[in-house]
């Protein structure tokens, strides 16, 4: 399986400093002649956060796997303005017979970072997430959220610019959810990140985005983008305010016209 | 065994804790009782059965066909001057077993991991080694005597043909078996073919392989007392003397003879049971992914 080039394309011509993901004109069918994806054009600003929400098979995830390079477009292209991303799958997909520690420090040490620098952003990234004393446990000694934690830690050893996450909470307990939501909030702010969110929840994609898209049915489109503003910090209080549950209704209201 | 006191728990506990924690241990010690007392009593079963059919079924004349247990030991076992001789054709034996088993461990190893490397090396290699696994040994041995010699190197030959392919099965399919989501982060990472072999492929096979090199080191001492059987030039192993004690009768060494192979073949086994259960136990058993 090979990575391929995000960057070197001809069409990544809409990349400019203000934005660091572009799709342009995105379709992607597949060999079996269904049409997953068709003419999305989104670009991601620098520093922004951007929510993907849609019916289950509208092709969200494929998007998030084409700006990784992970999966090519059929037609149209997709431009990365970095070379340090974070993915973040839907599974914690954790190295079993590697340790707390050795897995955060996988990611960084295939991007032949030196063994010390590699360590000490492994450690750093491991306080990051909450995990400090859990460095030697294997996976199996961990919950789900734990393994989350662990996850993204890995993503952040590579220093990354972009985190791309593919519904990476959806097998977690709702408390647990909410803490990791906040969690990410928090990493994204301080560190800057650029984060390109997949998920099947309004709540959490209204809660975590600056912006929402909406996607229809297959063959995926946009539907509508929604900004999302808010007057302050995001604390777990919002999920109760008034403006909150708004857009939660009204996201939720678009879905359902989309499904018809 | 702890499966079974899971299921045998109450679901409503009534008891103290103390209560509860007390019969739990008493009924851990009287699994751990029968665990020893049930091989007991069944090799005991077995020691009767054996004299039964020494004195009872047996006409004295024809007694030589299975002598008693205690005219193995005294005849035989005991007795120094028997004795010698199997365990110094047990070393031999050993030797070849453990050439045998090292060449078949790497030879398997490199076939596995080769086929994994494209798709069209597995479709030319793979019925190759199937047609080592079905081809029935004994018809090809004259064919490696003719070939290599009567001795040591075509016993050697023989292990090798009887145990590479459990290896090189388990390491293939052990390698095709790596999560999708795994493979997918090492892309990401830009990771070497190399890298992908030893930091993930290879890891997440060992249970796979370690399992191949178990039912090969039960393999590998067969396929050396067949081929001290039938390749008997240089030293003798322990095939070699079942084979002379049947030729003149000596039925009391025949059956020692058998004990002790059997115990060499029980010992490699066991030991690459628990070599495997250090290796791979402590995340394989609960390791999953999710």
């Amino acid at each position: 399986m090979d990575l391929i080039d995000t960057m070197q394309d001809a069409y990544a011509t809409r990349l400019t400093k203000t934005t660091q993901i572009v799709f342009d004109s995105v379709v992607k069918r597949f060999s079996t002649g269904t049409t997953a994806l068709d003419g999305i054009d989104l670009a991601v600003r620098r520093g922004e956060f951007v929510a993907v929400v849609g019916p289950s098979g509208c092709g969200k995830s494929t998007l998030l796997r084409m700006a990784a390079g992970l999966e090519s477009c059929t037609d149209g292209s997709v431009a990365l303005g970095t070379d340090s991303v974070g993915f973040i799958f839907q599974e914690p997909t954790l190295l079993p017979w590697r340790d707390v520690l050795g897995n955060v420090e996988l990611s960084a040490e295939l991007g032949s970072v030196d063994k010390q620098t590699c360590r000490s952003r492994a450690l750093a990234a491991i306080d990051a997430v909450g995990l400090d004393g859990f460095g030697d446990q294997l996976p199996s000694a961990l919950s789900g959220g734990m393994k989350m934690r662990v996850s993204l830690a890995r993503a952040l050893t590579l220093l990354p610019d972009v985190l791309l996450l593919d519904e990476p909470f959806g097998a977690l307990d709702e408390m647990t959810r909410y803490d990791m939501q906040s969690l990410l909030q928090k990493l994204c702010t301080d560190r800057e990140l650029t984060a390109m969110f997949i998920t099947h929840s309004v709540s959490e994609a209204v809660f975590l985005a600056d912006r929402v898209v909406v996607m229809t049915p297959r063959p995926g489109r946009i539907h509508s983008v929604v900004d999302i503003e808010f007057d302050g910090p995001r604390t777990e209080e919002l999920r109760f305010d008034r403006a909150f549950t708004d857009y939660v209704a009204r996201i939720s209201a678009s879905l359902r016209g989309t499904a018809s | 065994m702890t499966l079974s006191l899971a299921v045998r728990m109450p679901r409503v506990r009534t008891g103290s804790a103390e209560e509860r924690r007390s019969s739990s241990i008493a009924r851990r010690s009287n699994s751990a009782l029968k665990s020893i007392a049930v091989p007991i009593a069944s090799f005991a079963v077995a020691i009767i059965a054996w004299y039964v059919v020494t004195y009872a079924v047996l006409a004295p004349e024809r007694r030589f066909l299975l002598p008693a247990p205690h005219r193995v030991l005294t005849g035989s076992l005991a007795d120094w001057s028997h004795l010698r001789p199997m365990l110094e054709a047990l070393a031999v034996t050993a030797r070849v077993t453990a050439c045998g088993f090292v060449i078949a461990v790497l030879f398997g190893l490199a076939v596995g991991i080769l086929m994994n490397q494209a798709r069209w090396i597995e479709r030319a290699v793979y019925p190759y080694a199937v047609v080592l696994q079905v081809i029935p040994i004994l018809a090809i041995v004259p064919l490696i005597g003719l070939w290599f010699g009567y001795g040591m190197v075509a016993r050697i030959i023989v292990c090798v043909m009887i145990a590479a392919f459990p290896i090189i099965t388990n390491t293939h399919f052990g390698l095709q078996s790596v999560d999708r989501g795994l493979h997918e982060l090492f892309t990401l990472g830009r990771a070497s073919r190399w890298e992908r072999l030893t930091k993930l492929e290879l890891r997440a096979a060992l249970p796979a392989i370690m399992t191949g090199i178990r039912t090969a080191a039960g393999l590998v001492v067969v396929g050396a007392i067949i081929g001290d059987m039938f390749f008997a030039k240089g030293q003798p192993g322990i095939g070699t003397l079942l084979d002379v004690y049947r030729s003149r009768l000596q039925s009391e060494d025949l059956i020692a003879a058998i004990a002790i192979a059997s115990a060499f073949g029980i010992a490699v086994f066991s030991l690459f049971g628990v070599l495997s259960r250090a290796l791979v136990g402590k995340w394989h058993a609960s390791g999953s992914n999710s």
